[in-house]
């Protein structure tokens, strides 16, 4: 008996609604993330084995970077959209008794980064649209004795939004002595509790190790 | 807009249409969507920088009101960021007429580095009873003998430091050519190790000098050192 022959054929496989699938999540997740803003230092944090995520409100950040400089980032994430930024400026402005104008304030509240302009130049900085000149401008702000703008900006911030947090994060190679500078400002001004910003390496000990 | 159907006549012999269904293949389209979402999921995983939570005392801006807590001496562990990542240690105290005397009478600091058998090992060898504690603890809470939530295992952990009396009293100082990771590290050994009581204090001037006799460097005089 002759066998019935089956005709080959390829087996094809309907990916269109695979590809829908995919469209969904893809869309989905482009639409969560957000994306990093470059730093106008980069930075290596160091490693901890802390769990605890950064939170997404309430942050005041200080960027220290390897050359010593000290930067300030208020309204991180979602805070963006209470406008905090503009009037921690105004309150600066009138302290050190510069007027910006609605521009300004603008451009100070979309700047998507850590800002670390000493105060004499902030206005040329908010005012220069070419992104090299913002970028030798952003000398870190002062911490002196003398002149420690670090401390009114803490001051304002503050005032504006009683909840901040403030958080360090500096590189594995900055020197010590003005990560704590910027610690006594901040203790200066009763911020006592700190969020050390942190990559995470996990490690485990056990006891045995230790019975030995 | 109009439609212009032009009609093919078919010269001589009449060719046949076929009739396929247009079959888009869809491969590549799905390998590339694939990518992208691998990369997406990645990068909103990784993207979060983790945060480590330290408290520091209040300054004590008034001295005549205020006075600094008194810590019995034999708890207390000393630990000092020196240069080149090393760490200094040395127990106890140092006392006025010790460091004031000429030529000041200090101790002898030993030193050890971060890796696991440096400054871990004497951080446990003093902490022992409470990291015995806390590790019993945690692995009854893992192995389900005791049936409850990791928030409240963290809070009773949190008890346990807070009961504890027998673990050394950690007191961090810095050197002036520390650096900011090593800060870091070493508060995270403090979570490692489980030590209950720590803090973070300035330098004193004769812990520099320690610092530096250890280390061999020729003290730089600064306005720290004269105070």
């Amino acid at each position: 008996m002759p066998k019935i022959k089956l005709p080959t054929k390829s087996p094809h496989i309907d990916m269109t609604p695979m590809v829908d699938t995919f469209a969904v999540v893809l869309t989905f997740l482009m639409l969560t993330t957000t994306m990093r803003q470059p730093e106008p230092a980069t930075v290596d944090t160091p490693f901890s084995i802390s769990e605890k995520p950064t939170p997404d409100f309430n942050m005041m950040t200080f960027l220290i970077s390897v050359d010593s400089k000290v930067f300030m980032n208020f309204d991180n994430g979602g805070d963006t959209l209470s406008k905090f930024r503009p009037k921690i400026l105004d309150e600066m402005g009138t302290r050190y008794g510069i007027q910006f104008n609605d521009l300004e304030r603008r451009e100070f509240e979309k700047f998507p980064s850590s800002i670390g302009v000493p105060m004499a130049n902030m206005k040329e900085f908010l005012d220069s649209k070419d992104a090299n000149t913002r970028k030798n401008l952003q000398t870190g702000i002062p911490i002196d004795s003398a002149d420690n703008q670090l401390a009114m900006w803490i001051t304002y911030a503050r005032k504006v939004n009683p909840n901040y947090q403030a958080c360090i994060k500096g590189d594995s190679k900055t020197g010590f002595e003005v990560v704590e500078k910027v610690l006594n400002t901040l203790q200066d001004k009763n911020v006592n509790r700190f969020n050390l910003i942190t990559s995470l390496e996990a490690i485990k000990i056990n006891l045995e190790e230790i019975q030995q | 807009m109009a439609e212009v159907i032009v009609e093919e006549k078919g010269k001589g012999g009449k060719k046949k249409a076929k009739k396929h269904p247009p079959r888009i293949d869809m491969t590549p389209m799905v390998d590339l969507m694939c990518l992208l979402i691998t990369f997406f999921m990645l990068t909103t995983a990784f993207s979060k920088a983790k945060i480590m939570e330290i408290i520091l005392p209040e300054k004590i801006k008034d001295p005549t009101k205020q006075e600094a807590p008194r810590i019995s001496a034999s708890r207390t562990l000393n630990i000092i960021l020196g240069p080149e990542n090393k760490v200094y240690v040395y127990p106890g105290s140092v006392k006025p007429e010790e460091y004031s005397a000429v030529p000041p009478v200090l101790p002898p600091l030993t030193d050890t580095d971060f890796s696991p058998e440096g400054i871990r090992k004497v951080l446990l060898e003093r902490n022992r009873a409470l990291f015995k504690k806390i590790d019993e603890f945690n692995q009854q809470v893992i192995s389900g003998k005791i049936p409850i939530s990791q928030d409240s295992a963290k809070v009773l952990v949190s008890q346990l430091k807070t009961d504890d009396d027998t673990g050394p009293i950690v007191l961090i100082k810095a050197y002036k050519t520390a650096n900011y990771g090593n800060f870091v590290d070493i508060l995270d050994e403090m979570n490692i190790c489980g030590i209950a009581r720590y803090t973070f204090m300035p330098i004193a001037w004769y812990e520099e000098r320690m610092v530096e006799r250890a280390a061999g460097i020729t003290p730089v005089p600064t306005a720290s050192a004269t105070k």
